[in-house]
């Protein structure tokens, strides 16, 4: 009630000139580079080619071919296992942290965010030098037991890169849930007689299952779109890589690229749609009625051993891509042994000399893209929950919508749309390097946008309301008030697009067109298609994962001394 | 020995009596629970009353098997249970937070205890329909906990104890999460229940009302301890220290001390004012004075009361009776006097005589 008698309803239905024009620049935006891109890709998949004729025989021709149904099912087996070995990883970590007392909590949770901040494809040629056919584990395998373990032979290579990049969503969404459990919760079910495994399964596992089922959907979303990966396992028989070597190779009038990015995105809303109805009623974090989360349990000598030991293999393996790479980027030759033959720093001086462009480039891309999606972000959060202007909803729900179109998708529609627009010296608008830095900024910025709504809603409307009331103008009291305590908020936004940025490859694979405007993340794929461009593509790597790292524990640092100075911290 | 409900039967194993003997427990160094001594007669219903974080609650973990006591015994039915995980232990009880489990339905929750009691499904149901019957939910069995009120959760929490036929219920705060009409209703429910159910019951609260309404004998704890054990008359009548005297209903407390000997002795009340000491009557030392509001009267003195000087300081109008605040020596003392209509009010400023019968003060100490 309070909060309804504060705020002027009068001078809270009137649009002032500056928000209408914000909404229009908004609006305009997430169309051109959004809407019609994506319902550019949809209706084309959906007319005749040639004629241009509503139809649905492209998608009749799609199911009736080889290939493509093998590619389908091969897309959602991989999703699927992905989920399934993610879970496997993540499940024993997220418990072994939330209910036990364990001293290697603080090493999972900070390790488990690791594989994040290398995009899979970086990883998963190390990974063939590690668990190929003739990689470091199999050589040894095979001299010791005479066997060898196609960790990396087809599907399974994908299946193994995706579940150990993807697992830390499974590891947070589900270690949330089980902190957020009442201990009542189990110590009612010990009081009526249930102990041990079965208590886990069942009254703590399904109260966990939303925060799960979070994460799974998630998992196989990412995998399902992922164009990458598969790519330089060479696994071609998969959705996104046929969607991008239609385009790239039968040319932007074959329909089938289109049907491709259709169901990419129908599996996409599908996905998001299943956790939706799965977590609908079910805020099962019960803990705001007191008494804390789960009780921790302490581990005997046994069970730490135990413990250890399948901590120790997880984060080994979490973390052998890293190490894969580390030792690609020194190595001078590792081909059919165990280890690199010689050390060098050769690569990297080639890296900083002749590529540093791709360095440059990338700062440049991601930094551009980072800004308009807090610019973009912290305006439509401001529209959203400041004003009451018509429209505002549609504008979070167009940048919302973003989180169901993938890179490829994108970047099919961005070539589809903008290739017939030419600038005044013939050159085609989509072969512009800016358009990557607005795909970019598009991909991301429904990440930022949660950002810059949790920023926002930090602020007490009664301190915007003190500024007003003392004479500032509503554009003064945002430039004096709001901006300089969302700061904190908006860095954080500026980051996360800024560093998984600078590593998505999806939509820039489609978008450039000159080595010269490449960013990291395509040079890195370009050196790792040739064997003697594997050294310098590990050095490209590891200083991406080096800049990302770097630039997160930056923003964090400056986050916390930021809250700590104006006593927001908790 | 079985009970009927709407042509269910439930089965009551007979009542159990709690004995806690030397129970000591320790967070560090912080001593939560000292020394406690406590017997529970079997079919009691029995409070655990005392103020936040006196040990109440901790105890009552301690005998569900939340809790682990340095040293000690706690026997229930003639076993000792501290030893026990709490899952083994068959002692029924009900959370604060009625800790229902969202993913269930009613029923699913209740039949939970009897499911891991490996029951034969048939068996099952019919206790399930018994102990929801018993408190009155048989049409919500299908209904998940969250579409529920706070009252029907509070007695599906109940059901869900009941059902295993625990050997003892323990109540943990349950009316907290009530409003105020609901809390006079469930209680009256929980008794009329236990007394049905003959099950030995512990009630945690920190609601002197409550515990006075629905138990037989209740428990004062304070800083880990128990003060005082007795019925809620007794406890009233009879307070053992001042603060059982100060806990239960509105105490008047005035510092002085003793004077004279034997058959002289009197209490001088710092300030002014003198009290006879009756022969016979134990006064501890460092005691003060002490008396509910309506054991004394105002503005007059009835024959073998005696006076006390005073000056009125305010006074509030309760309906049924005024109750005034009075200056007496260095202290306030309340006192109630009953409101006819007509009368007259005191005003405040006003000197007046306090009226108090010796046989109606106690004496006591910290």
């Amino acid at each position: 009630m309070a909060f309804a008698l504060s705020s002027n309803p009068i001078r809270r239905m009137t649009a002032r000139p500056g928000q209408v024009l914000a909404v229009t620049l908004i609006a305009l935006f997430l169309a051109i580079f959004l809407i019609i891109p994506a319902g550019t890709v949809i209706y084309i998949a959906f007319t005749e080619k040639g004629t241009g004729a509503l139809t649905a025989v492209n998608f009749i021709d799609f199911f009736n071919t080889d290939l493509f149904r093998r590619s389908f099912f091969n897309s959602v087996y991989v999703s699927a296992m992905s989920v399934v070995w993610a879970t496997v990883i993540a499940l024993p970590l997220a418990v072994l942290t939330t209910r036990f007392d364990f001293r290697g909590s603080l090493v999972i949770q900070t390790l488990g965010f690791v594989p994040l901040i290398m995009p899979p494809f970086v990883g998963a040629v190390a990974m063939q030098l590690l668990f190929g056919r003739n990689g470091t584990v199999n050589l040894l395998l095979n001299d010791w037991l005479g066997i060898r373990i196609p960790f990396m032979e087809g599907l399974n290579g994908v299946i193994f890169v995706q579940s150990l990049h993807y697992f830390p969503f499974i590891l947070i969404n589900l270690s949330t849930s089980l902190r957020n459990i009442d201990r009542s919760m189990e110590e009612a079910a010990q009081n009526l007689g249930s102990s041990g495994l079965r208590l886990f399964r069942r009254i703590v596992f399904p109260l966990a299952m939303p925060g799960y089922l979070a994460g799974a959907s998630l998992v196989f979303v990412k995998v399902f779109d992922d164009l990458a990966t598969p790519l330089l396992l060479n696994v071609k028989d998969m959705l996104a890589p046929q969607a991008y070597l239609r385009v790239t190779s039968v040319g932007l009038t074959d329909p089938m690229g289109y049907v491709i990015s259709v169901i990419l995105i129908v599996v996409s809303i599908f996905a998001m749609w299943l956790s939706a109805v799965a977590m609908r009623g079910k805020d099962y974090s019960t803990t705001q009625r007191g008494g804390g989360g789960l009780v921790r349990r302490k581990l005997g000598f046994g069970e730490s051993v135990i413990a250890y030991g399948i901590v120790g293999l997880i984060l080994l393996l979490v973390l052998s891509p890293h190490i894969g790479l580390l030792l690609l980027s020194f190595a001078t030759v590792w081909s059919f042994s165990p280890l690199p033959d010689a050390v060098t720093v050769a690569h990297y001086s080639r890296v900083f000399g002749e590529s540093s462009i791709y360095i440059k480039n990338t700062l440049i891309y991601a930094s551009l893209a980072g800004l308009i999606d807090v610019v973009v972000g912290g305006a439509i959060a401001y529209l959203v929950l400041r004003t009451k202007i018509i429209g505002r909803r549609w504008l979070d729900w167009a940048a919302t919508s973003a989180l169901a179109i993938p890179g490829v998708v994108l970047g099919i529609g961005y070539l589809r749309t903008f290739y017939g627009v030419t600038l005044p010296d013939g050159t085609p608008l989509a072969t512009l390097w800016i358009m990557v830095v607005l795909a970019l900024a598009i991909r991301r910025l429904p990440y930022a946008l949660r950002a810059c709504y949790a920023a926002l809603q930090q602020v007490s409307e009664s301190l915007e309301e003190a500024a007003e009331n003392l004479g500032a103008t509503k554009q003064r009291t945002i430039r004096r008030i709001v901006l300089p305590l969302m700061t904190g908020g908006l860095l954080a936004g500026f980051v996360t697009s800024f560093s998984t940025a600078a590593v998505e490859l999806s939509a820039t694979l489609m978008l450039i067109q000159s080595n010269s405007d490449a960013p990291l993340a395509y040079g890195l794929y370009v050196f790792m298609q040739s064997p003697a461009g594997r050294g310098p593509g590990a050095a490209l790597g590891v200083i991406a994962v080096v800049m990302v790292a770097l630039c997160t524990l930056l923003s964090h640092y400056v986050i916390e001394r930021r809250q700590k100075a104006l006593g927001m911290a908790k | 020995m079985t009970i009927t409900i709407n042509n269910t039967e439930l089965a009551v194993s007979p009542a159990k009596a709690i004995s806690i003997q030397n129970v000591n427990l320790c967070y560090g160094s912080l001593h939560v629970l000292k020394d406690i001594n406590l017997e529970i007669q079997p079919g009691e219903f029995f409070a655990f009353l005392g103020p936040s974080g006196c040990g109440k609650t901790t105890l009552l973990r301690l005998i569900a098997g939340f809790n682990n006591a340095q040293n000690g015994r706690v026997v229930v039915g003639g076993q000792d249970v501290l030893e026990m995980p709490p899952w083994k232990r068959d002692i029924g009880m009900v959370f604060q937070s009625y800790a229902l489990w969202p993913h269930m339905t009613v029923a699913r929750n209740v039949a939970f205890g009897l499911e891991e009691r490996r029951l034969p499904r048939a068996e099952l149901e019919k206790r399930v329909a018994a102990a929801l019957a018993l408190v009155g939910l048989s049409h919500l069995a299908e209904r998940r906990p969250s579409q529920l009120s706070g009252g029907q959760q509070q007695r599906v929490a109940l059901a869900r104890t009941i059902a295993i036929e625990p050997k003892v219920l323990l109540l943990d705060e349950p009316l907290s999460n009530l409003d105020a009409k609901m809390r006079v209703e469930v209680r009256r429910e929980l008794r009329e229940l236990q007394q049905r159910l003959k099950l030995t019951t512990i009630f945690v609260t920190h609601d002197q009302e409550e515990a006075n309404t629905v138990c037989d004998r209740i428990a004062v704890f304070n800083e880990g301890s128990i003060q005082q054990v007795g019925t809620p008359m007794h406890l009233y009548e009879k307070p053992a220290n001042l603060f059982v005297a100060n806990f239960l209903g509105t105490a008047n407390i005035l510092d002085g001390k003793v004077s004279g000997a034997g058959s002289t002795r009197s209490f001088e009340v710092e300030g002014g004012g003198s009290i006879p000491v009756p022969e016979g009557v134990e006064v501890p030392a460092g005691s003060k004075l002490v008396f509910r509001p309506q054991y004394a009267t105002i503005g007059t003195v009835e024959p073998g009361a005696v006076p006390l000087n005073g000056t009125i300081a305010h006074r509030e109008f309760l309906g049924a009776t005024v109750r005034y605040g009075v200056e007496v020596g260095t202290g306030t003392v309340l006192v109630d006097a009953p409101f006819h209509s007509g009368d007259a009010l005191l005003a405040p400023g006003s000197r007046t005589v306090l009226g108090i019968k010796p046989g109606s003060v106690l004496w006591l100490a910290d």
